[in-house]
């Protein structure tokens, strides 16, 4: 060892300066960087290097530094994201162009990306599309699709500067984007004090066990823990859900535990003394656990009042499926199933609490603010005004961050011990105990008469719900909805139930039960267009909803129905691409191409329910503009989107705005970020507000409707006829003006046909994929999606563009790669998810509709963005094939099986 | 306690108290730890000098145990270990070649090692410093089973011997995804040719058996073949020394009927690369 430092210290040149700090040498270097260097941008997603977010540089070189030993850098050179960006031109250009080219969207793999490319782009080769790849592969990203960040890469060497500026329709960098690119954003675990104690939960081993405590009292006093939890420690209800009549999930599971991960218990105290615990006082009594819907009926009932494990059911019924189908010239039918899909963000779970007088205060990255705050109320038995969320950048969300996960232990551990608490899950913990997209059992036939049109479709779904509720009832509730496809269904029936289990809860995920219908319909799709011998485009645009048809629930849109030009946007695409398969298929045997399209449609915002978003905004008597926007931003752009809505109705640029984020406490309930609403409901507040704001701005300053206002050094001034003058503003705290508007998206409840109009927009969009399948060993090579999205109005382009590529990503994971087993693929090396060499290029169209209700005419799209992927991948892989997959994921063992079997017939 | 030797013998002398672990690139030593505390002895390899890089000398290439992946892939080496190389290009991600070495990857002893299957058809031999002096031994007889091998306590892998020769080496992954991902099966295979046909070949296979095992009466099959007759060699190939198993990745089945398609492909490739010597 060198002598050069006092015993139990480690020299290193950290982002070029000489630090001597005190380590433990065997500990992770991450955890050195991160806890004792204050190196926070350097992010731990896996602890496993299966994720790579946490990787530097040492000496020039990329690792993962959770699997570098701290001694092992020992007077070496360690760059990180934040200090590459600090002094490195490569990087700073780097960041730049991430900016120009948005390619952070929640910024957690950021530093991984950025630190990767900087060790490709300082050896000077020749870049293309492969050399970033192979210099990429082993970053994670949930988010982007990885398309951005190779395009931005691509294009380090351009002296562009981001797009500061832009109104609605302009492709605006991202306002909260510079902190991703520069390493100063701060997620969910970087924002704990030092004197933080840790909690951990004790959690079941088991799918489904009893449990007795030992002596917890003394084994506190023999270890010296702070404190140990269990359910008699909560203060309130020992309940936690998000659906009304659904609120089932306890924080500690009381004499048995519904499911392995399930917390029983948890301990609190210095983290170095977590890690040394010996045993917890716990006896479990292992019970025979029911994994799947199958055996539910028979299985032991999970909640007493649910007979036979049923949460609940839905149903949409139209006109008369069963005589229509009889009258069908052409029906097709199937069964088909898809498994848990893990959402597999890369900044796990992670919460700090502190008390403050008689309130509790809890950081955290999360969707749903308010909802946390009141769930956290009950739990604590406090008012909820009490419960202050003050959440931080999140690290990725997809539906899994609104449900409460870290956040009762540190709010209850805080509140009894006076002190702060965190925690953060492990990667296995996210994975093991976090919401899940619902496992899908489904069986669809459809009927079409000689002319090839849709006469009537049937549909019967049945979904693992998990131990809990969750969303589960949203999920039941949407799918009959949904199930139909963007096509006029004149005769409908779809029936769906959400089946409890001794599994993790399946909760909201990007679509929430409509990929998985899809799935089912789109396929279906394909095979009654082949037995009619129409082609598989012109099928769907000929039966595809038109304004001024009726949904399968009846709702008639005379605007902005958009699906029809959706298809026609891929028609060029589409009939290239059936050409280039044919040649190439005449002259190949092993490996055959395959085109695929699919369409999907999603309504915006909550199911028949009211779902208000408010907007506070207000001038400081200084002339400060100030956007109090609540709508979290997981990285899908809404702090840039809002902005940009509310400048386009006050009429200025976004610059002169300064944004206050989603504290409950200042900031108002936008309500969650789910169900594509934020752009929709949210973006409609932020209209209503900018609005109201200039209006008042205007009558103060007697001005006219024309005038033009702007926030200056000088204060607020308002132009009109060449002459500008300052407005005299009232004195007032923190504002001097105010306003606080709010949208609710007109809806109209089911009746017991599911007969209404459970939303107020539609978003549409159909893709098309083209690929190569391996005949002999099954596996798929995709080589372009083209991708056409009606979201009404564009109001940034590029961000649109980053959600296409996003979900797209998401839908060839469900597609080809990615199934959750529990007890069995608990970490990111069983799991797998898309690499940067598993998405090919996208082309994205955007179709701009209008829409009657939407900021501008614009429309919600997260969620669509993966619904057709999946199914235009499978039909794409029995056009080249001709195996059709009925079970998901599309493994090369599952495609070769479906060849061989179709070989055989 | 993090020790750093910086040469053998002084890490053999902290090797002679037991319950150290050994540490070189940690991409297995931490990831098993899972979220758990690091042993309270470690013994960091990679400041050894000795152990680390690559030389010819006598015929036969010595690779030092401490030799990362990256170090392999950028080496200049014959066609012979092109196999390797490219079996090194597919170990995890840069972060995982830039620190995992060769030494770890067998030790790991993993059924799914990507650099064993390439190792073993270059019929490499393990060589093993411990208290009673450097000994040598194959490595199939190294690899005893999953996460078991021949080192015995006090022993450090101290490089991997490689017979010099010609021919040329190919290396085949599989798996359901194109960066970060544990074999499905893999194949490496190395081929000499004369006048179009094999003089010689060496194939082993990965991921199908809890040790990579080579295709003996394959390779002795293949002798005198032209890449005409690859295919059909490999269809009916005995293949009863393999085992796979179903698990998260792939069935047995499929397996086992993947390995004919992928060992032809990866002979073809090795026999229709340029610079066959």
């Amino acid at each position: 060892m060198s002598l050069d430092e006092p015993q139990g210290h480690l020299s290193l040149v950290l982002n070029g300066a000489k630090i001597t700090v005190p380590a433990d040498a065997t500990a992770r270097l991450s955890d050195m960087l991160r806890d004792v260097a204050g190196a926070r941008d350097v992010k731990v997603g896996c602890n496993a290097g299966d994720c790579g977010a946490c990787t530097v540089l040492v000496d020039g070189d990329p690792v993962c530094a959770c699997l570098t030993a701290a001694g092992q850098v020992q007077g070496r050179r360690v760059d990180t994201q934040a200090g590459l960006v600090e002094h490195d031109d490569i990087a700073q250009r780097l960041a730049k162009s991430f900016q120009r080219h948005q390619a952070a969207q929640c910024g957690i793999c950021t530093p991984g990306m950025m630190v990767s490319a900087v060790a490709l782009l300082r050896t000077g080769l020749p870049l293309n599309e492969a050399v970033v790849a192979d210099a990429l592969g082993g970053v994670l990203c949930r988010c982007t699709g990885y398309r951005k960040i190779i395009a931005a890469i691509l294009d380090v060497s351009s002296d562009a500067d981001p797009q500061a500026e832009g109104s609605v329709g302009e492709r605006t960098a991202r306002l909260d984007g510079w902190p991703k690119v520069s390493g100063a954003e701060r997620f969910g675990d970087d924002v704990a004090p030092a004197d933080a104690l840790t909690v951990r939960a004790i959690r079941s081993p088991f799918h489904r066990a009893g449990f007795t405590f030992g002596d917890l009292d003394a084994y506190r006093a023999r270890t010296g823990l702070d404190l140990i939890l269990t359910a008699k420690d909560i203060p309130g209800d020992n309940l936690f859900g998000v659906i009304p009549g659904f609120i089932d999930q306890p924080v500690f599971a009381v004499e048995e535990a519904r499911y392995k991960g399930e917390a029983v218990a948890a301990v609190v105290g210095p983290a170095a003394l977590l890690d040394t615990l010996p045993p917890f006082p716990v006896t479990w009594d292992e019970r025979p656990a029911n994994l799947t819907p199958a055996g539910a009926a028979r299985a032991p009932l999970l909640h007493p009042d649910r007979e036979a494990n049923v949460m609940c059911r839905g149903h949409v019924a139209r006109g008369n499926a069963v005589d229509a189908m009889k009258t069908a010239a052409h029906t097709v039918s199937g069964a088909f199933s898809t498994g848990f899909i893990e959402h597999a963000y890369i900044e796990p779970e992670a919460a700090t609490a502190r008390r403050v007088g008689d309130r509790i205060e809890v950081q955290c990255c999360t969707q749903a603010p308010y909802m946390n705050r009141d769930g956290l109320a009950g739990i604590l038995g406090l008012a909820p005004e009490n419960v202050r969320i003050l959440p931080t950048a999140v690290g990725g969300g997809f539906g899994s961050k609104l449900d409460l996960t870290a956040q009762p232990y540190v709010a209850l551990a805080a509140w009894i011990l006076n002190r702060p608490v965190r925690m953060t899950y492990t990667r296995g913990e996210s994975i093991a105990t976090s919401t899940k997209r619902h496992p899908s059992e489904t069986w669809m036939e459809i009927g079409a008469d000689a002319q090839g049109r849709i006469v009537a479709a049937r549909f019967q779904g049945t979904f693992n719900t998990g131990a809990y509720s969750s969303w589960g009832p949203t999920v039941a509730n949407r799918v009959p909805i949904h199930a139909s496809g963007p096509y006029l269904t004149p005769n409908y029936v779809a029936d769906s139930v959400g089946i409890h289990t001794n599994t993790a809860s399946s909760g909201a995920f990007r679509g929430f039960g409509v990929p998985q219908s899809s799935v089912a319909q789109e396929q279906l799709y394909d095979m009654l267009a082949e037995k009619l011998g129409i082609d598989r485009l012109e099928f769907r645009r000929m039966n595809c909803l038109q304004n001024g048809d009726p949904t399968v629930t009846g709702q008639v849109f005379d605007t902005g129905m958009g699906i029809d030009a959706c298809f026609d946007a891929l028609k060029p695409d589409w009939t290239r691409a059936l050409a280039e398969a044919k040649a190439f298929n005449a002259s190949h045997t092993t490996v055959k191409r395959g085109v695929g399209v699919a369409g999907g449609w999603y309504g915006c915002g909550n199911t028949s329910m009211s779902n208000p978003s408010t907007i506070r905004a207000g001038v400081t008597p200084g002339g400060e503009i100030v956007l109090h926007q609540g709508a979290v931003d997981i990285g899908q752009g809404s702090n840039t989107v809002i902005t940009q809505i509310f400048a386009e109705a006050l009429c200025v640029s976004v610059s002169q705005v300064t944004l206050v984020g989603p504290d409950t406490d200042v900031t108002p309930d936008a309500g969650k970020t789910s169900a594509s609403r934020q752009t929709f409901i949210t973006g409609n507040a932020a209209r209503l507000a900018g609005e109201a704001l200039r209006a008042q701005i205007l009558r103060l300053g007697n001005a006219g409707t024309g005038a033009t206002i702007a926030a200056t050094e000088d204060g607020l001034t308002v132009s009109e006829d060449g002459e500008t003058r300052r407005i005299a503003l009232p004195e007032g705290t923190p504002y001097a003006l105010e306003v606080v508007e709010s949208y609710d998206p007109p809806t109209l409840p089911l009746d017991e046909n599911g007969q209404g109009s459970p939303y107020a927009v539609f978003g549409t969009a159909a893709q098309m994929v083209e690929l190569e399948v391996d005949l002999d060993l099954g596996t798929v090579k995709l080589l372009r999606f083209v991708a056409a999205h009606d979201v009404g109005r564009a109001i940034n382009p590029t961000l649109v563009e980053g959600q296409i590529e996003g979900g797209i990503a998401q839908g060839i994971g469900l597609a080809l790669m990615e199934e959750f087993l529990p007890g069995r693929t608990e970490n990111l090396h069983d799991y797998l998810i898309p690499t940067i060499g598993d998405v090919p290029d996208v082309t994205s169209i955007i179709v701009e509709s209008g829409d009657a209700h939407g900021p501008y005419g614009a429309k919600g799209l997260g969620e669509h963005c993966l619904i057709p992927t999946a199914p235009a991948v499978l039909n794409a892989i029995a056009h080249a094939s001709g195996a059709r997959i009925h079970h998901l994921p599309a493994t090369p063992d599952r495609v070769r099986a479906a060849i061989l079997a179709k070989a055989k017939t | 306690m993090l020790y750093r030797p910086e040469s053998l013998d002084a890490a053999l002398a902290l090797m002679a108290e037991p319950g150290a672990v050994l540490l070189a690139g940690g991409t297995d030593v931490y990831p098993a730890l899972r979220d758990g505390m690091p042993p309270d002895r470690m013994i960091d390899l990679t400041r050894v000098a000795d152990l680390r890089g690559i030389a010819l000398a006598d015929g036969t290439w010595r690779i030092g145990g401490a030799t990362t992946w990256t170090d392999i892939v950028k080496a200049e080496l014959p066609p012979r270990l092109a196999g390797l190389q490219l079996a090194g290009r597919e170990v995890g991600s840069i972060q995982i070649q830039n620190a995992g070495t060769v030494a770890g990857n067998i030790c790991n002893a993993s059924p799914a090692a990507d650099g064993v299957p390439a190792l073993m058809a270059l019929d490499a031999a393990v060589e093993i410093a411990g208290p009673e002096g450097l000994r040598t031994l194959p490595l199939h007889t190294f690899l005893k089973g999953p996460r078991q091998t021949d080192l015995q306590p006090g022993e450090i892998v101290t490089a991997l011997l490689i017979p010099d020769g010609p021919g040329r080496g190919a290396f085949l992954k599989l798996g359901a995804r194109k960066y970060l991902v544990i074999s499905i099966a893999m194949i490496s295979a190395v081929v000499e040719i004369g006048a179009g046909k094999i003089t010689n070949a060496a194939v082993a296979v990965g991921a199908c058996s809890p040790v990579a095992r080579r295709l003996t009466a394959l390779e002795a099959q293949l002798t005198g073949a032209t890449a005409a007759d690859i295919p059909a060699l490999c269809a009916k190939a005995d293949l009863s020394d393999l085992s796979p198993i179903t698990d998260v990745r792939a069935s047995a089945d499929y397996r086992g009927e993947a390995v004919p398609t992928l060992v032809a492909r990866t002979v073809l490739t090795a026999m229709e690369a340029p610079h066959v010597a």
